[in-house]
């Protein structure tokens, strides 16, 4: 009777001490429930929507009928959706490399402290991030016209006649273009931040060794904002997965070389709203968002792996 | 102008006070940690081969902007007629800018408020609650905390295209489609706003200060208002311009989700003016577009000189953690 313990001794309910006490468990959910119940209805419930929605057919006869998978199988053998995914594959290769390479470039050379009027750069090369796709892409647009744009210029200017950048062999490099015009600038900042905040005792040690400029970059600067080059790296690749707003836009200018199947982006838009097809285009987006989260996982592994 | 700085006043006036003494430290810091590198590793000397590489890359960014600019001083013959990189005879950039805003009946204006609006309460919304939530992951510990981090960085790596059709129609199963809020929704969400400032609350809010206030009784709320929010200022800033930008910016949801052009953000317009030129018998003005797309980018860009010193502090804590 006496030894009626009182039940909270008797609740070892936490795996790990609580920085704020007991009292405060819940108190976060205060802070952070109106961020998940907005981020539930606006990224949850349409993952789980696609997927169902991707389970099913509108059959001609019998209307909505479960298929299974189905519609995965369809898009597998779908020689649309493989082009598609293969001109978003060789922009990956080509445009993100460039892209971030340039941008690193850029971020050492202010970081170094060599050039005249670093914050002039810095400021100047960013301020494409402030302008937007649409706009981006309309100057573009005009600018590659052979008949108000540069190239029209310069093709009256020299007598010369450039390769039209609009034609079909060219247009997936002019739109890789107008991407990296769009994110260098974005990318050297993401770098530029990470090297200034590496330890000055880094660069005293390196002196008393003795290394030079070269020696310094590979064996301190590199390795020290590998996570920035890491995370700069992923969203480059989700980026170029979703390459729909450059072609789309630009599409009026280039109807024959830009289709409407030109990006898997642009092939699900299509299927969904011009061709009515929800539940294929839900596969084919459900497909592409597994392919572009394998890859950005396996960067992320490979990137984070010490000594790679 | 007077868009942006509507947008960027809203992020609480109170907080300038605050920012202004951070800022000016980490201000201080730059020349002092570039003064100290001198003397480390080589001490840099001034190149100028350096900086004519740079300024290469420099001039690739600036061409497209400059054109932009000249263009827009000419009229539709005049962009035919002349060099894409010098003025035309005629300086025809206040007309343009006159048609510009009286075009259709002004709907380009139309288009202005409704871009304010998404941004307003899209990107500010989105900016309160990665404040709410990044304070709540820095300084708390609540049962899930792990889950909830989890799958926010894992839908981070869910392309928002894929998402765009489903969520288009579940809002229309809810009749939300051609609405504003089908705009606003969706913009309420930043997980990377909500990673910086997570980063950023576990830099700059002391936890003794929070334990201090709430010895002298203070309650949550008020803790987290009085204390916590000034603090918080410089990443407040740096998030709420990179929110605003996403919506101001934003192209694919409104193409998705509005059909009435009286409802289209400003990208949506330019866009369907750009389009117009395509349609049989359709009004060319291309003039129009490029003297749009000019007014369009021109508060986005003054507000990223304006606020410099307390977006590029914000990030540097960001990378902190890196």
């Amino acid at each position: 009777m006496t030894t009626l313990q009182p039940p909270v001794a008797a609740k070892p309910r936490r795996s790990r001490p609580p920085a704020q006490g007991d009292r405060r468990s819940w108190t976060g959910w205060g802070f952070i429930g109106p961020f998940v119940a907005v981020f539930a209805l606006v990224f949850l419930a349409p993952i789980a929507y696609s997927i169902y929605l991707s389970l099913f057919r509108d059959q001609l006869i019998g209307g909505t009928q479960f298929v299974g998978f189905d519609n995965y199988q369809q898009a597998l053998q779908d020689e649309r959706f493989w082009d598609s995914l293969g001109r978003v594959s060789l922009f990956l290769a080509v445009q993100v490399p460039i892209m971030l390479f340039i941008g690193l470039l850029i971020a050492l050379a202010l970081d170094s402290g060599r050039l005249y009027g670093t914050d002039f750069f810095r400021i100047t090369i960013f301020l494409p991030y402030a302008v937007p796709a649409v706009v981006a892409t309309l100057m573009w647009g005009f600018m590659y016209g052979t008949k108000y744009g540069l190239v029209g210029d310069i093709n009256s200017a020299f007598g010369v006649t450039l390769p039209d950048p609009l034609s079909s062999d060219l247009v997936l490099a002019s739109i890789g273009n107008i991407v990296t015009w769009e994110f260098i600038g974005y990318n050297m900042l993401i770098f530029y931040s990470a090297l200034k905040v590496i330890p000055n005792s880094l660069y005293e040690a390196a002196e008393i060794d003795g290394a030079g400029q070269l020696r310094v970059i590979t064996a301190i600067k590199l390795p020290a904002i590998r996570g920035a080059l890491v995370i700069a790296t992923i969203f480059s690749i989700i980026g170029s997965f979703q390459l729909f707003n450059e072609p789309s836009i630009l599409r009026p200018l280039a109807r024959n070389a830009i289709t409407t199947d030109f990006t898997p982006n642009f092939y699900t838009y299509s299927l969904s709203f011009n061709g009515q097809q929800h539940n294929y285009s839900a596969a084919v987006a459900i497909i592409m968002g597994l392919i572009t989260m394998v890859i950005a996982y396996v960067v992320q592994l490979r990137g984070m792996r010490k000594g790679a | 102008m007077s868009g942006t700085s509507s947008s960027a006043t809203s992020a609480s006036p109170s907080a300038s006070a605050p920012a202004t003494g951070r800022t000016a430290s980490t201000a201080k810091s730059v020349p002092r940690l570039r003064k100290r590198r001198e003397h480390s590793a080589g001490r840099p000397k001034r190149s100028v081969l350096l900086t004519v590489l740079t300024g290469l890359i420099l001039v690739y960014t600036v061409v497209p902007l400059l054109w932009l600019v000249i263009s827009a001083t000419k009229t539709q013959e005049g962009l035919a007629d002349s060099s894409g990189l010098w003025f035309a005879d005629d300086f025809a950039l206040w007309s343009n800018i006159h048609d510009t805003f009286t075009y259709h009946d002004g709907i380009f204006v139309r288009w202005l408020l409704n871009t304010l609006l998404y941004v307003g309460l899209g990107a500010g919304g989105a900016t309160f609650l990665a404040i709410l939530g990044g304070y709540a992951l820095a300084k708390f510990d609540f049962p899930g905390k792990r889950g909830v981090f989890a799958v926010v960085i894992g839908a981070v790596a869910v392309p928002g295209t894929a998402l765009a059709v489903p969520t288009f129609l579940m809002f229309s199963k809810m009749g939300l489609t051609d609405t504003p809020w089908a705009v606003i929704i969706p913009s309420l969400v930043s997980p990377f706003g909500l990673y910086l400032m997570w980063v950023f609350a576990t830099e700059a809010i002391p936890v003794e200060l929070l334990e201090a206030a709430r010895i002298d009784g203070a309650g949550e709320a008020r803790t987290f208002f009085k204390v916590a929010l000034p603090l918080l200022a410089p990443g407040i800033v740096t998030v709420l311009l990179f929110t605003t930008v996403a919506t101001w910016n934003n192209y694919f949801l409104p193409l998705i989700m509005l059909k009435d052009p009286d409802w289209y953000p400003l990208t949506l317009g330019l866009d369907a003016w750009n389009n117009q030129a395509q349609t049989i018998g359709g009004d060319v003005i291309f003039n129009l577009v490029i003297t749009g797309s000019l007014l369009t980018i021109v508060p986005l860009i003054a507000a990223f000189l304006l606020l410099q010193k307390y977006w590029q502090s914000g990030l540097a804590a960001g990378s902190v953690k890196e």
